[in-house]
Formats: structure tokens, sequence, C-alpha cells
């Protein structure tokens, strides 16, 4: 008996199960059904997604009001744009604050090396919790009823608006992804040799110095793959957006879901799904050439 | 002094942002006011009529069906091809392993939707069988990726004396080396059936409108309005998940320091 002939029957399931669902995608996104059930060519569905009869005022970043210029696009390339500008800046504020905290970390780290550390076992506990659950519990937090408004409400402040709009669902993304963000940039921080800093503080740099010329650089590998782990799962996600912004909000993710759950339109929603996963792996690409570039460029090559 | 001090606080900020929203679901769980916000008293009711619902109850029953027969068939199908994978050549290998990783860097949502796509192109209806076979596709890479590591650890010559010693091939295979991988089998049963009892976003594009699992009903619940039955659903599937893990990671952590002492021995 010839032993890899029992990896065959997978390579058979990897046919049918991973690789021609993801070319149906592209194939439903040029197809449609006829009145007889007949599947035909179209190019209805990229068309619906690049429709210029129904425009709304761009707006990325409040551009178009700081600019005052008014530049009509197709309706989804506006949720596009919107889901990107969510998506990076929750991606920004997952780095801006995980940052210190991978950094605290590693410090922890370091100091009982060897040991498991229980802080960071505590970081990475959430990220095990279902995404649901976490996003449910926000929604629980800060509803206008809930808990948030009610003890702001005793000292005399609110009710605010927390959900259903930008800032509701930046935060589910922040508190969401936050882990994604602390974990590849403490491994990097915790691999950093000690003598490196010691050394630049033998040559007379102050501790703001040595961070700023050592160690940031060499934690740009996993400041890379942290950007890359948040920003991938924000710019996809149908949950948050659908939860936190009560269904009234459009994303690209909840577009896609609507798409196929409840227009059942199946070529604009693989249409868009495609565009998604291609704008997807390109900004991985990208990012991982950085990746790549920065740890070449690095002291510890 | 003021820097450790302002660490501590700023850890402590942190962790109360990533710990408050869960600590007060549970505990609004035991509620007995059924304000959101307010206490009322402790209270098991929302967990009594959890228990009462019925479809929550289908639901669950579907969930751990689901989960258990998913893992089993995902961590059989990964044992039997890691054990052929090893007998590939590095090239046929590596293309094997790096489609399996696919699904790995596909956003959940297109990995749902395509799969949705595929049942409805071979003509299944939606239902418990589509969410089985959905189920056992996203489970099968985690699978690999517990049992594979074990068997590259494997002295190759185990299988090849097994034979010397008068072992037909599948003799060898299940009294040599299963064992030899059997707790990376077990992770990986342990991965699959928690994972499947996570997922919510591939279930919810594969599940059609008939079956439905806790996570599709805590999600068409939740859309509503907040619940206090949601909540003790969520703190129980949280402890759940949560016992589940801290086991894989247990194995795992042992697994790599026993591999550290190994390798201390071997000096």
């Amino acid at each position: 008996m010839k032993m890899r002939r029992l990896a065959y029957p997978y390579v058979l399931w990897m046919a049918v199960f991973t690789v021609a669902p993801l070319m149906l995608v592209a194939f439903y996104a040029l197809t449609a059904y006829d009145a007889d059930g007949r599947l035909f060519f179209t190019l209805q569905g990229l068309r619906n997604v690049f429709a210029t009869d129904n425009t709304v005022a761009f707006n990325l970043f409040g551009l178009a009001d700081l600019f005052g210029f008014n530049l009509q696009v197709p309706i989804y390339i506006n949720v596009f744009a919107k889901s990107l500008e969510i998506a990076l800046i929750s991606t920004v504020v997952c780095l801006l604050v995980g940052y210190p905290a991978a950094y605290i970390l590693a410090q922890h780290s370091r100091k009982r090396r060897g040991q498991s550390n229980f802080w960071l076992f505590l970081f990475i506990m959430p990220m095990w919790m279902n995404a649901l659950l976490r996003t449910y519990a926000w929604l629980a937090l800060l509803e206008p009823m809930g808990i948030v408004n009610t003890v702001l409400g005793y000292l005399g402040i609110g009710p605010f608006q927390f959900i259903y709009n930008d800032f509701g669902i930046g935060l589910g993304m922040v508190y969401n992804y936050l882990p994604f963000m602390v974990l590849p940039i403490h491994s990097v921080l915790v691999k950093i040799s000690p003598s490196l800093i010691e050394a630049a503080e033998d040559l007379g740099a102050d501790s703001t110095r040595t961070f700023l010329r050592v160690t940031f650089p060499l934690s740009l590998p996993g400041i890379l793959s942290g950007i890359n782990m948040v920003f991938m799962p924000a710019m996809t996600t149908f949950l948050i957006p659908d939860l936190l912004g009560g269904g009234r909000y459009l994303l690209i993710g909840n577009a896609i879901e609507r798409q196929f759950m409840v227009s059942r339109d199946m070529t604009t929603g693989s249409a868009l799904s495609i565009l998604l996963m291609i704008f997807v792996l390109a900004s991985m690409r990208i990012l991982t050439k950085y990746e790549q570039e920065s740890s070449e460029g690095g002291l510890l090559a | 002094m003021i820097a450790r001090l302002s660490k501590n606080i700023y850890m402590i900020l942190i962790f109360l942002f990533l710990y408050a929203p869960v600590a007060v679901l549970i505990v609004f769980s035991f509620n007995k006011a059924r304000s959101r916000a307010v206490w009322g008293g402790f209270t098991l009711e929302w967990y009594r009529k959890l228990f009462q619902n019925s479809d929550i109850l289908r639901a669950l029953q579907v969930t751990l069906i689901i989960a258990v027969v998913s893992a089993l068939i995902s961590t059989v199908i990964a044992t039997v091809t890691c054990i052929g994978l090893n007998a590939l050549n590095r090239r046929l290998r590596n293309l094997i392993m790096n489609v399996t990783y696919i699904p790995n860097i596909t956003p959940d949502l297109v990995t749902g939707v395509s799969l949705m796509l595929l049942f409805y192109f071979i003509g299944l209806k939606t239902g418990f069988a589509t969410l089985l076979l959905a189920h056992i596709a996203f489970n099968i890479p985690y699978a690999i990726l517990s049992i594979s590591p074990k068997l590259r650890q494997l002295d190759r010559n185990l299988f090849e004396a097994a034979l010397d010693l008068g072992c037909k091939p599948r003799q060898a295979i299940i009294r040599v080396i299963l064992p030899e991988i059997m707790p990376g089998i077990v992770t990986a049963l342990i991965l699959t059936f928690t994972l499947s009892i996570d997922d919510f976003v591939i279930s919810y594009f594969t599940a059609g409108n008939q079956v439905s699992t806790l996570a599709i009903t805590i999600y068409s619940m939740a859309r509503k309005s907040v619940n206090p039955q949601i909540n003790a659903l969520s703190t129980l599937m949280f402890l759940t998940v949560l016992v589940l893990l801290l086991l894989v990671n247990i194995r795992t952590t042992r697994d790599l320091r026993d591999k550290q002492n190994q390798g201390d021995l071997s000096k």
C-alpha cells in the first residue's frame, strides 16, 4: 500500500470545498439565471456596483466638506469608501491604544523569562470569545437605556447616542480587534535583544531616543502584521455594523450580506464579494511586502 | 515611580475596556429586574426560561450534533490526510498545504458566501446537511494544522521498523503511528468542536431558514432587542468555549514544554 494515497481523497475534498466555492463567486458575479432557470453571461452585477444612475456625494474622511468639492459617486463605491474610512480609523486607534499596551506587556514578559505571562494570557482570552457575543455585550452596555447612559444620567450628563452611528461601529471594531494588534507587536518586542538597548544607552542615547531609533524601528514588522490582522476583519465584518449600526447602517460587509440574504441577488452579491476579496488580498499583499522589506532592512536580519 | 504608576493605570484601563462588557453581560444574566441598567436582585429565572424555550433547545441540539459530528469527521479526514501528506514529496505537500491555508486568509464572510453558492450550484437545499458540510470544510484546515506537526516530529524510521518487524502497513499505522500522534488528534478534536460551537458567520450563510444554531439564534434575538435571556445564553456559551479553549491551550503549552525538555535532555 502506498501511504501517499491516503492524501488523495483530501485533494478531491479541497478541490470541491476550498477551490470551487471561490471560483463560483467569480462565476456568479458574471452570470445570472433567466426566466427559464438557465444561466447566461451578464455584466449586470458589476454594472450595479458601478451604477451611475444612483449616486451619492463622496465624502471620505470629510474631505469634501474640508475642500468644498462635490463629487457624485455610485452608491456602492460610497459604501466601500465608508467601510474603508471606518476600518482605517479603527486600525489606527487599535495601533495607538495597542502599542503602549504591547510595550508594557513585553517588559513584563521579559522580566519573567520562561514563565508564562498571566497578563498576556488575560489579553488573549477575550479573543477566544465569539465576536457575536462581544459585540452584543457592547450593545447592551451602550444602548440608550443601557448601563453607561444610566450611570452618566446619575452624574447629570447624557444620555448620549453611542450606538447606531460611526462611533459605535468604530468602538465595536476596536474592541473586537485590539488583541490582534497587541499580540504581533508584543511578540516582536519580546524578541528584541536587550543588548541592543544597552548598547544604545552606552552610546549616550536617552530613553526617548533609544525608543525612537532602536526599539520602534525594530518593532515595525509587528506593527505591520498587526495592521494586517486588524484591517482585514474590520473591512469585511457584517456583524458589527449590523448590530451596532441597528440594521440601518450599510458597510460593505452587510451590503454583501443583504444582497444574498435579503434581495437574493446573487450576481450583485458575488460581484461585491469578488471586489472586496481582491481589495483585501491586494492590501494584505502590499503590507506583507513592506513587512519583508522592513525586516530585511532591520538590524536583526 | 510615576512612570510605573501610569503604566499600571494604563493597563488597568485596557483590561477594564476588555472585560467590562463581558462582566456586565454575565452579571446582568442574573438580574431580576428586566431593565438592562438597574440591578433588581439575584435570579436564575432567565436561565430557567432559557431551558423552557423550545427554539433555543432545538438550536442547542443542532449546535451540539453539528459540533460533535463535524469534529469527528474533520479529525478523521485530517488524520488520514496527514499520514498521506507525510509520504508525499515536499513540493506537492507544500502545494496542498498552501491551498489548505486559503480559508484562513479568506474573510469569513466570503467563505460563508462561497460555500452557500457551492450548495446552490450543486442543488443542495440549505439545511442541516449543508451546515454540517460547511462546518467540516472550515474545520479540516485547523485539524490538519494540529496533527501535521506531530507527524513531522515522528521518527521516519519508526514506520519502517514496524514493517521490518512484520507489521502490515495498516497495522503499522494503527499500532505505531496513531498512538504516537494521538495528542495531536485529541487537540484537533477539541479545537474543531470549539470552533464549530463558536462559529456564526459561516453557519449564518449555510444553514438556510429551517435550521438554526445557538449563534444564529442569539443573532436574530439580538437584532430585535436586548433581552436577559440572550445574556444567560451568552454566559453559558462564553463559559463553555472558554473552558474548551483553556483545555486546548494547556495541552499545546504542555507539548511545547515536553519538547523543550526533550531538547534539553538530548543536549
